[in-house]
């Protein structure tokens, strides 16, 4: 059966948990996303711009070097959503989104974001579109992330910085909410990732398919038959959901998630939600979530911003549940040495977000057998990370 | 066992009987603690509190403004719990505290606590039921029937993009009251609020089996005054959260300022 229900739940996770005011508008949504999704005409726009825009098809690309390095007995692919304009995965779901809200007559835009590259594709979807945007963001992130907020500018959305709760990505994503509930009329709210009150975990994973689509014809092509691992980072999901979906009837492909956990397990400051949080609901959806004994919802940690929430898309908590994917966690210093591993190996800085998935795959592979054929999703280019990752080996001594 | 529902249905319409709309204040429980809250509940009632309605504070409060907001952030240094919370309504109640009380909180902590444990440890508190905002209709099965099984109030709002037929469906499954929100957008108050907020009120009236409450940007007494004429209920809420944040620092005149506004707002609920 096609998940989600009509109500928008994979197995018990999912739904729609938001105040009622913002039911209609989930309604219309829903209604507006189905056909369009069936409609030539848009399917041939929003194509037209992932090719011509967006980059698209991104490479699929033989990770020789790094396989000689992990040991030589493996097939690794990396598939380069780094090389999207923008830099990242994120303008798959936000192109999609921004061109639906323009169908259905919507004026302004709003998105959240936490480090910022969810906000700047928005920002850009909106700018190609012609749209009015306004993204919220953490105050605390504005201040970490000041290049983004300018970039954004550039492209003409307005940032406003959010002061409340631990203003980081959950109290955006709050102030975006409310935002929503008091304009829903006029605007509609892109939401960044897997996450969220039905339609969105849903459309959000059809928006990033792409990738798995992608993933799946080339590496039927090199290789001719299909990847035995997929290995993605999970925040929130969306890179994660759009690798592996395409491939999810798949039976004999395993799919790895790999969280942030960030100074380690044992401590309060990591983001890995499936491994070691607890069902709950938070932003529209019932999911995995940290949060203390009696529900209130923690704050997140990881050295890659984009991994730093504490919830998680409602589809990854189900194949959780059903065993589909499995999920893993690594921490700071294993993204860290693997981002540093894939730029003196392939010339390639990744995202430290991806850098995660690169880091498990270097952990297991010495276990794998000969042959194995791997991919790694890379969801997003390092240049917005090297000033941090510089910052933090200066701390020890090491740069 | 007293029915927790019907209590708060009965409280209002003995209200409306009299000629007045009921006054239902809200105020964030352990804001600033929560053995003020149990003074301010004394208080409430002493006031003409036809009903209470207090909040269960939330790490991640999105239908509220920065007023309610700020007042959870208090309250969350407070650590509460809810077990703590119907310790509390049920010393009040062994004291002879009448006012029906529901509590207003967002699911999370709840769902933690279990739908069904909370339910059966409300009902033998003496707590009346429930509103919780982020559970629609659609979502709210499992806790209307818990509800219903333990007798207590479940709120469900509806707000003005809910068209008629929706509106008249969420009505007939809300138990206490049906919460009319007022305005498209989150708590707090607002100097002006719109203008056929009266003729949604009368159409919401016609549709609910239930008394119909309205609450979200209400905060003056001529404003009260004004919708007694159109609701059941009047729910006040930021406009009492900002009187408790202004008289942090004079706890011992913070009891009294919130009880004398609160007498004000009753007055004004006469027809």
């Amino acid at each position: 059966m096609a998940l989600p229900d009509k109500r928008g739940h994979f197995g018990p996770f999912g739904g729609r948990y938001v105040p009622e005011t913002l039911m209609p508008a989930l309604f219309e949504l829903e209604e507006a996303y189905r056909r369009f999704k069936r409609d030539r005409t848009f399917k041939k726009e929003l194509d037209f711009y992932l090719k011509t825009y967006v980059g698209r098809p991104t490479p699929l690309y033989p990770a020789r070097k790094l396989a000689a390095t992990l040991g030589g007995h493996l097939k690794i692919y990396l598939k380069r959503e780094d090389l999207t304009h923008t830099g990242a995965h994120k303008i798959n779901n936000t192109l999609g989104q921004v061109l639906l809200a323009q169908k259905m007559g919507k004026k302004r835009i709003i998105a959240e974001t936490g480090a910022g590259q969810h906000g700047v594709a928005t920002a850009t979807a909106a700018a190609l579109v012609g749209l009015e945007c306004v993204v919220y963001m953490g105050a605390k992130d504005t201040v970490r992330q000041e290049m983004n907020v300018f970039r954004m500018e550039l492209l003409g959305a307005k940032v406003v910085p959010v002061y409340s709760g631990t203003q980081t990505l959950k109290d955006a994503i709050n102030e975006a909410i409310r935002d929503w509930v008091t304009n829903v009329e006029t605007t509609h709210y892109v939401i960044g990732s897997v996450v969220g009150p039905h339609p969105y975990p849903m459309m959000v994973r059809d928006f990033q398919s792409v990738i798995g689509r992608e993933t799946r014809r080339q590496i039927l092509k090199s290789e001719g038959r299909l990847p035995d691992i997929l290995i993605a980072c999970v925040g929130g999901g969306s890179n994660a959901m759009g690798f592996f979906f395409p491939f999810v009837n798949d039976q004999s492909v395993q799919m790895i998630g790999v969280e942030a956990a960030g100074a380690g397990l044992d401590t309060d400051k990591h983001s890995a939600t499936l491994t070691v949080g607890e069902p709950g609901v938070l932003h529209g959806m019932l999911t995995y979530l940290l949060q203390d004994q009696v529900g209130q919802i923690k704050g997140a940690h990881s050295v890659a911003p984009g991994l730093d929430y504490p919830g998680v898309g409602p589809e990854h908590a189900f194949f959780k549940e059903t065993g589909r994917a499995t999920y893993v966690a690594v921490d700071d210093q294993e993204a860290l040495a693997a981002f540093r591993l894939l730029s003196e190996t392939e010339g390639i800085i990744p995202a430290l977000e991806s850098a995660h998935a690169v880091a498990y795959l270097v952990k297991i592979a010495p276990k794998l057998p000969p042959n194995t054929i791997v991919v790694v999703n890379l969801s997003g280019r390092g240049d917005k990370d090297v000033a941090a990752v510089r910052e933090y080996l200066k701390g020890k001594g090491d740069a | 066992m007293r029915n927790g529902a019907q209590a708060v249905e009965e409280a209002i319409r003995k209200a409306n009987e009299r000629g007045e709309a009921a006054l239902i204040p809200f105020i964030e429980g352990a804001d600033p603690s929560l053995e003020v809250t149990a003074e301010l509940l004394w208080a409430l009632e002493e006031a003409g509190a036809d009903v209470i309605e207090l909040g269960f504070p939330f790490s991640d409060p999105l239908a509220d403004g920065p007023t309610i907001q700020e007042a959870a952030q208090r309250a969350l240094k407070n650590r509460p719990t809810l077990s703590d919370f119907l310790a509390m309504v049920e010393n009040l109640r062994r004291k002879g505290f009448k006012t029906p009380i529901v509590i207003m909180g967002y699911l999370n902590p709840f769902y933690r606590f279990g739908l069904e444990n909370f339910a059966k440890q409300a009902q033998k508190a003496g707590l009346n039921g429930a509103i919780i905002p982020d559970l629609p209709l659609e979502e709210a099965k499992p806790w209307l029937k818990i509800a219903h099984r333990y007798q207590l109030a479940a709120v469900m709002l509806a707000a003005p993009t809910t068209p008629p037929e929706r509106l008249a469906r969420i009505a007939q499954n809300s138990s206490g009251f049906l919460y009319y929100v007022s305005v498209t957008g989150i708590t707090g108050a607002r100097n002006k609020l719109p203008e056929d907020l009266a003729l949604k009120l009368d159409l919401a009236r016609e549709l609910s089996p239930v008394p119909v409450g309205v609450g979200f940007g209400i905060s003056r007494p001529e404003q009260v005054a004004h919708l007694a004429n159109f609701a059941d209920a009047i729910v006040v809420g930021s406009a009492i959260v900002k009187i408790i944040a202004a008289h942090l620092k004079k706890p011992a005149s913070l009891v009294k300022a919130v009880r004398d506004f609160v007498v004000e707002l009753k007055a004004a609920t006469k027809r």
